[in-house]
């Protein structure tokens, strides 16, 4: 980059400048310099856990900054490049992936491979023969001590000889690692356990549950406290033809789908775990939200109270604001500015806070709103009440928006069309339905379609109100005032079994959806022409 | 959202104060005359101010009660004092200073980049001709018709990967939160662009013809003339950063990397009886400097959301 300095004989002529380009330059040069520091920095740590994925978009990165901001070309790349990049890794990214995760079972009992489920059913049923090897047991880790991936450390107890398994199998223990006493105690690159972290991590749910190593078709070698054995299992796992065959009663399980999970079942249709595991089921979700009669009733209420729900609030808003611009813009007036200032409060809340307020004030015992009216009214108990419950508050907090968008539109309708329809005698209210009511809908239509489109996806409304409640005792999934997109988050995020692939084809739908409301919005504005 | 929205905002921006075409020939009518033209507004008007203000008033006074629980809260407080507001200071458990300083940090960091790298691109897409421009501008406007929390799954797997290889930038920490945040990064090219388009070109011209290059002709002249514009966008982006719970409450679960919104709903959630004073006081503290600011910028809002922004 030498040839970008003062001693360029066009640039330095090119204006008394010679004195502020350094500064842009050492800007660029520490910049590109940061980042490929810090590229170079994590490089051998994603090497070692091959995490290639990362280590792709790292320097794909470095390259394309070096690219565009190292040479004088491309211009309009180096003011674009910085948004792109964020935008197309923290959003267009995660949209194609929720497009990928949708066409899986990903969830609840399916975050295991096949292969790994397979260890854990030979496991399941693996006993301890009489010669069976014993090893004493180190754990340590090439990832953060929490989350793995881990790796056993076997010293044969009778043998002394040692070995590392992880869940894909055995392999001899690194030269360069420490043996102690009949112990492995430190390995080059690992970081290596210490009781009480195993003693947690090995805990229900934790990631050392069930960890299986397999050593052949039918042994696997587990942790038994601080020590491992190696098991043997009647249970024998056919690769080629992907069976298992119970050696006891040589019945013979293959994978069954049920759903959107695969079991292994045998001809009678018995499973021969509750183990299922995760695999790509194609449009298998999809086919589901249409076709399993549970879902679709779900699916289909919630779309269409998400629809009432959105036009609803739109159309009260919209009313109400325009109901008070109308009144309220009358110049004679004294008193406008007051008006206005306090009715904007409303909108000026951030709305977090006025949606959580609101909610209190339903409670059946101490809500404002049975406080004031002096009823004792489970506001959000029944559907229908929740529902209206949930459209008061969108008016509340949305009819100032509106006032100000009307007030607006009102103002800019031109006074001679005024001064036309009252010398054609027509009445107030015949020359507003007629003349100023149109006019003022034309120019706000396409706020309203946006309106419209934020509270199709307008989360915070539902779930800081109602958490998408009341349930039914049947269905705890689907409450009375769930739109889409609460919905999939409750899927995905819930306390019941989550279900990430269902999750994401519901997103996918939403995504397409939304998309629709876009294109609507686009044809009403003249926004396309303007892009020249 | 520009181009109507363009005209709209030109035409649209004397909504925000007092509309001053007062007709040198109306002169306030007299009693009943007033009543029917002027006064039955009045009436409407004081209506519409008692049901935006009983909320508000409400909390208000919660906030200042001594007792807690909901029961004893009345609309006019008979009992005056700041227990509640001692409360947010003094519990490690709910620690609402601290939830305070993190909603302004990831704001200010999200909001400054966004109007920054907006600016960039906003400026590339006003000045430059280039090939896939058209493009690109259309991309962009169709991408961000799509919230980012539509991905949230996708979002949450990444970030749990993320925090495999690089800790700082997991999950529950500012750090990731502020980098996802960062997606948004080109929210505001539009809007800006707009603006960028109403300076004049001349100026460049005149500059460049001076000897400046086009990152000088960006920094020094363009961008100081549209500075008051920027400061008002980004206070609209503060807004619904603030604002943001979905993401908030997967990304953030641990009590000290907490948002006011997800720190405050958890309280909130936790027992709805008993914490309304404490949640009366927060709220009002939270939201006394945004309404401050919204009331101080009262007519550009009004030209910014009849701009298409609209507010969570």
């Amino acid at each position: 980059m030498s040839h970008t300095t003062q001693s360029d004989p066009p640039r330095a002529v090119r204006g008394g400048a010679g004195t502020t380009r350094v500064l842009p330059l050492l800007a660029r040069v520490l910049g590109i310099g940061i980042i490929a520091a810090l590229a170079v920095m994590v490089t051998p740590a994603l090497v070692a856990q091959e995490r290639w994925g990362f280590l792709a978009v790292f320097w794909g990165v470095v390259a394309l900054l070096l690219a565009v901001y190292a040479t004088k070309r491309a211009v309009p790349a180096k003011y674009l490049l910085p948004g792109v990049l964020f935008l197309s890794l923290l959003v267009v990214y995660p949209i194609l992936m929720t497009f990928q995760l949708s066409t899986t079972n990903y969830g609840d009992g399916t975050r295991t491979s096949k292969e790994v489920t397979v260890n854990k059913i030979i496991a399941s049923a693996a006993f301890q023969e009489a010669n069976a090897r014993r090893f004493t047991l180190a754990v340590g880790t090439e990832g953060t001590v929490d989350a793995g991936p881990y790796t056993f450390f076997l010293v044969d107890q009778a043998t002394g000889d040692a070995f590392a398994g992880t869940e894909d199998g055995l392999t001899d223990l690194p030269a360069d690692a420490t043996v102690t006493d009949g112990a492995v105690t430190e390995v080059p690159g690992y970081t290596m356990l210490t009781k009480q972290q195993i003693n947690t991590l090995s805990n229900t749910g934790g990631p050392l549950e069930g960890f299986t190593i397999p050593t052949g078709d039918n042994t696997v070698i587990v942790a038994q406290g601080f020590q491992a054995i190696e098991l043997t299992s009647p249970l024998v796992y056919d690769q080629a033809n992907d069976t298992f065959t119970d050696t006891r009663t040589g019945t013979v399980y293959t994978p069954q789908r049920s759903g959107d999970r695969s079991y292994f079942t045998d001809s009678e249709g018995n499973r021969l775990s509750s183990q299922s595991w995760g695999e790509s089921v194609g449009f298998d979700n999809y086919k589901r939200i249409f076709t399993d009669p549970r879902i679709s009733k779900n699916f289909l209420g919630i779309f269409a109270w998400t629809v009432v729900f959105a036009v609803g609030s739109v159309a009260l808003t919209f009313l109400l604001g325009l109901v008070l611009a109308v009144v309220l813009n009358e110049s004679r007036m004294r008193g406008q500015k007051v008006y206005r200032s306090i009715l904007l409060l409303p909108y000026a809340i951030p709305g977090f806070i006025s949606l959580m307020v609101w909610s209190s004030f339903y409670n059946t015992d101490f809500g404002l709103i049975n406080n004031l009216l002096g009823t004792h009214v489970n506001w959000l108990g029944s559907t229908a009440l929740a529902r209206s419950a949930v459209l008061l508050t969108n008016l509340w907090m949305g009819f100032p928006y509106m006032f100000l968008v009307a007030t607006g539109a009102l103002q800019a309708v031109p006074s001679e069309l005024k001064e036309a329809a009252s010398i054609d005698g027509a009445s107030g209210f015949t020359h507003f339905r007629k003349i100023t009511f149109p006019l003022v809908l034309v120019s706000v239509a396409p706020l309203l379609v946006a309106s419209f489109a934020f509270n199709f996806n307008n989360f915070n409304a539902i779930q800081l109100l109602t958490e998408g409640g009341p349930f039914s005792a049947s269905d705890p999934t689907a409450g009375g005032t769930d739109i889409l997109i609460s919905y999939t988050y409750r899927l995905a995020f819930g306390t019941s079994a989550q279900q990430i692939g269902f999750a994401s084809a519901i997103s996918v739908i939403l995504f397409i959806l939304t998309g629709v409301l876009a294109a609507i919005q686009f044809r009403g504005t003249r926004v396309l022409e303007d892009v020249n | 959202m520009s181009a109507t929205t363009q005209t709209t905002s030109d035409t649209l921006s004397t909504a925000g104060g007092p509309p001053l075409r007062r007709d040198p020939n109306d002169t306030q009518p007299h009693g009943a005359r007033w009543w029917r033209e002027i006064g039955w507004r009045h009436i409407v008007g004081v209506v519409a101010i008692v049901y935006a203000l009983i909320p508000i008033l409400y909390v208000v006074s919660a906030s200042f009660n001594p007792i807690g629980s909901v029961s004893a809260t009345n609309l006019i407080p008979t009992q005056f004092s700041l227990t509640h507001y001692e409360s947010l200071f003094n519990d490690p458990n709910r620690p609402y200073a601290r939830w305070y300083l993190n909603t302004i940090i990831v704001a200010v960091v999200v909001v400054s980049a966004q109007v920054f790298f907006s600016a960039l691109a906003a400026y590339a897409f006003s000045r430059f001709r280039f090939r896939g421009r058209r493009g690109g501008l259309l991309t962009l406007l169709l991408v961000q018709m799509f919230p980012q929390f539509l991905a949230v799954v996708a979002l949450f797997q990444l970030f749990s990967s993320v925090g495999e290889v690089f800790p700082a930038f997991g999950l529950d920490t500012l750090a990731g939160y502020i980098l996802l945040l960062l997606g948004g990064s080109l929210g505001q090219v539009w809007l800006i662009k707009g603006f960028f388009d109403s300076v004049p070109k001349e100026l460049d011209e005149a500059a460049k013809i001076d000897g400046a290059g086009h990152a000088q002709v960006y920094f020094q002249i363009i961008l100081p003339l549209v500075r008051p514009i920027l400061a008002v966008t980004g206070l609209i982006a503060f807004v619904s950063v603030i604002g943001e719970f979905l993401l908030a409450s997967i990304f953030l679960r641990e009590t000290a990397v907490k948002t006011l919104a997800v720190g405050m709903y958890t309280v909130l959630d936790g027992d709805r009886s008993n914490n309304l004073g404490w949640f009366a006081a927060a709220a009002v503290l939270a939201s006394i400097p945004v309404v401050l600011l919204f009331q101080y910028l009262q007519k550009y809002i009004v030209g910014g959301i009849t701009a298409g922004a609209v507010k969570g």
